[in-house]
């Protein structure tokens, strides 16, 4: 029932990075829409794309904090003492992205939409980045298990940290941009679609190139994740999917180039899905790496827990899928009329 | 300044948290109260109006739609604008607080995560169907057709009470923590039902539910009202008047009788707390009922006295018994005895005057189908929904500060619960200096939306214009 309950836990990370990290992709190219004149077609096709969905989206981040410490609950106690540090500031961002975008949309005056529109922007940057620190730092190994046994600054200024950050951003702008391109095509403007295939194939060239990069880091700077991931330590699952990744981006690069908007939603997600499987399964059982690091089945509540939180997550989902898919089909389908 | 005042509010408290002492040896759990003491307290306004508004919303759309009151469908579009505001930002600074679960409290969630998670697990399904359903709702205004509009905003008021109700309960464990047993000092027959549906459970909720109904409609109100103050009396002001505080009027008896059924629960459960509640230091028969004053060496001075008042409030007759802190040792009791003592008359004596308004206003309806035409009740509503939320932080401030030193009662300690790594006091000054900046912007933004008009159509989809109503 833990390995479930991780599952599902996992499932809600990729589902957040997959909607929530294009939805802070988009804030990075609301960025660099350019100047408030030109730029004012492309921030509207970004604010009519992520405003029905983005707190809808967001909620998947809270729900994989509530199954981490409720099925896990040392795990989220070492994770979020060691790296309180970037946890706050995700928080911030949090804050800032979200209350910024709201207002953006309720105040009419130029100069206040600027401001706002600054802030939702900078903090659709950092908030991904400051979240990708986190994951590298588990990752690496520099979260021991425990309350606040890490080195608070360390555990995510390091390498990997660094690299995983970067990954979160440009995989979330290339995700974006993909979205974007069919959303533009969708609503009849065509030159905006053909703008953002140019961003989506850019982003994803160097979405490619940092991960790659990121195999290099690996190796240098998490021993243990590099011998997960290059297979050395078996199954072989973990380099499937590296494997996997590499192709779907490839073959997304493919379609972008072909102008096929909507297959290549399926396989950037992929590409971008797999990576966080790969990580996965080649840290699986460890949540917490390193030594002594922490096992799902050292982590995992008692069975009461578990049976009760599986039982609630099954009735949470038949109640949940019906209304997303409402959400999502009511504001994908023609637009208004 | 709002912001300035939460800045002064919260260096103020801080101050006063180091002066009384009561972090133990390092600052670091001090900080830590502060911080989660400030985002709570400023995150449950609006997770308050997001509990209370949109039955509010919907009461005026259902009301616009069958009459074809344009005053009416007026009220609802901007409502639900405002709506739109303040859930956002309610959703966000919520979040902040996942995050402060473990960042300050990882010794709470390290150990007992496993008794008190499922309910947060429950909440974040209620909240994501109330995010959806909002975004569906605001945003498909003009799609749908007018009867489905309506019943998609059905879930938005059933999910965001029982998110209500799922994070209280986890509140009322830390009250009154049931469903563990502890062995040699390790957790054990962890039951998370149990822990869920303890005993506190009940009053809490409900309390805290009908005070989410009250902020929200005396809020309300009382935006009104001001503008009723400055001359603008038409039938949109006095119906957006009106309607929020015949909701709110209605909720605060009730609230008045759970209040009463809370604090009995709380003398059963936490008799500490009750007695700094009512600033009681000796256990004993025929207790009077204490108003104001402040408490001192271990004596309440300059109070207000009914003689066997308390006994007569918790056992209805003058001879019953009450625990005093006495019966305590001082490492196990409520250190800031003043402060629980005078918020808890706060919450009271502001709960009995809003009664008053809404007897007021009863009694003027009764008499004349109308609202009381004296300028001093436009007074008393403009002024409600600050007394509304001063008393509902109010409550809060008693069950929070009651419980002290405990973080979960009799079991863990606050000092014991607290993040211990370094630095992490600089988090209070981040969550504040950010905190300033929001309320300031949140109420410059809200006010904005007020004023504004002609309204647009749908209200978050400012690309449709018209509606040239006012």
């Amino acid at each position: 029932m833990a390995t479930t309950l991780l599952a599902l836990m996992w499932a809600s990370v990729t589902v957040y990075a997959l909607l929530a990290g294009a939805d802070f992709g988009a804030g990075a190219w609301d960025l660099l829409a350019g100047r408030t004149g030109p730029g004012a077609r492309r921030r509207a096709l970004i604010e009519h794309s992520i405003g029905p969905v983005w707190e809808a989206n967001h909620v998947w981040l809270i729900f994989v904090l509530v199954l981490m410490w409720t099925a896990f609950p040392p795990l989220f106690a070492a994770v979020s003492s060691t790296l309180y540090i970037p946890l706050t500031l995700v928080a911030l961002g949090v804050i800032a992205r979200g209350s910024a975008f709201a207002f953006r949309k309720a105040v009419s005056e130029r100069w206040q939409q600027r401001i706002f529109g600054a802030a939702f922007a900078f903090s659709s940057l950092v908030t991904p980045f400051f979240l990708g620190a986190v994951a590298g730092g588990v990752a690496s190994g520099r979260v021991p298990p425990g309350v606040a046994r890490g080195d608070v600054v360390t555990s995510w200024l390091n390498p990997t940290s660094v690299l995983s950050g970067a990954l979160a951003v440009v995989t979330g702008m290339y995700l974006a941009a993909v979205y974007l391109t069919a959303d533009a095509r969708r609503s009849g403007q065509l030159d905006l679609a053909a703008e953002f295939r140019r961003r989506a194939l850019a982003a994803g060239v160097l979405a490619g190139l940092v991960a790659a990069a990121g195999l290099i880091v690996v190796h240098a700077d998490a021993p243990q994740l590099w011998a997960g991931l290059s297979g050395r330590a078996l199954p072989l699952v973990a380099p499937c999917l590296v494997a996997l990744s590499a192709a779907a981006g490839v073959a997304s690069l493919a379609l972008l180039a072909a102008r096929r908007y909507l297959l290549v939603r399926v396989t950037a997600a992929l590409a971008v899905a797999a990576v966080l499987w790969g990580w996965g399964a080649a840290q699986y059982p460890h949540l917490l790496a390193g030594r002594p690091g922490l096992t799902v089945a050292q982590a995992a509540a008692g069975q009461a827990t578990l049976q009760a939180t599986t039982i609630s997550v099954g009735v949470g989902i038949v109640l949940l899928v019906p209304s997303l898919a409402w959400l999502f089909l009511l504001f994908q389908r023609t637009e208004r009329g | 300044m709002a912001g300035v005042a939460g800045v002064a509010a919260a260096k103020a408290l801080t101050a006063f948290y180091v002066a009384a002492g009561t972090g133990g040896g390092t600052a670091d759990p001090v900080a830590a109260r502060s911080q989660m003491g400030f985002s709570l307290g400023w995150h449950i306004i609006l997770a308050c109006l997001g509990v209370g508004m949109p039955g509010l919303v919907l009461f005026a759309e259902w009301r616009g739609w069958r009459t074809g009151d344009p005053w009416y469908q007026l009220l609802a579009r901007r409502w639900a604008k405002a709506l739109g505001v303040l859930f956002a930002v309610g959703a966000v600074s919520g979040t902040i607080l996942s995050f402060e679960m473990g960042v300050l409290w990882a010794g709470l969630m390290d150990h007992y995560g496993s008794v008190i998670g499922l309910p947060f697990s429950i909440e974040g399904f209620a909240f994501f169907i109330e995010a959806i359903f909002l975004g569906i709702y605001l945003y498909g205004w003009d799609r749908l057709p007018p009867r489905v509009h309506l019943l998609s905003g059905v879930p938005i008021v059933l999910a965001g009470i029982a998110s209500a109700f799922f994070v209280v309960t986890a509140n009322a464990w830390m009250n009154d923590p049931r469903g563990f047993k502890i062995v040699n000092g390790r957790l054990t027959g962890v039951d998370p039902w149990a822990a869920m549906f303890n005993p506190a459970t009940g009053p809490e909720a409900t309390h805290l539910i009908l005070a989410a109904f009250m902020v929200t409609g005396f809020l309300m109100a009382s935006v009104y009202a001001v503008a009723m103050l400055r001359g603008r009396t038409d039938r949109y002001h006095r119906l957006g008047l009106l309607i929020p505080l015949t909701f709110a009027a209605v909720m605060t008896p009730i609230q008045i009788v759970v209040g009463d059924w809370a604090a009995r629960a709380v003398a059963t459960s936490q008799p500490l707390k009750l007695a700094a509640m009512e600033g009681l230091y000796a256990s004993g028969r025929h207790v009077p009922e204490s108003i104001g004053g402040y408490f001192s060496g271990g004596q309440l001075h300059w109070a207000l006295r009914i003689p066997d008042g308390l006994s007569l409030l918790l056992h209805l007759t003058p001879s019953g018994y009450v625990t005093g802190l006495q019966s305590a040792p001082a490492s196990d009791r409520p250190p800031l005895v003043t402060l629980v003592h005078l918020a808890f008359d706060t919450m009271v004596g502001l709960g009995t005057a809003l009664l008053l308004l809404g007897a007021w206003l009863a009694l003027a309806w009764w008499r004349g189908r109308d609202l009381p035409g004296s300028v001093w009740f436009l007074r008393a509503t403009a002024v409600s929904g600050v007394a509304a939320v001063v008393a509902m932080e109010a409550g809060w401030i008693v069950t929070e500060v009651g419980r002290q030193p405990w973080i979960v009662y009799g079991v863990l300690r606050v000092a014991d619960a607290v993040n211990p790594a370094p630095g992490l006091s600089w988090g209070l000054v981040a969550v504040v200096t950010v905190y300033a900046v929001l309320s300031v912007v949140t109420v410059y933004v809200l006010r904005r939306l007020a004023r504004s008009r002609p309204v647009p159509v749908a209200p978050q989809e400012s690309d449709v214009t018209g509606y040239k109503v006012v």
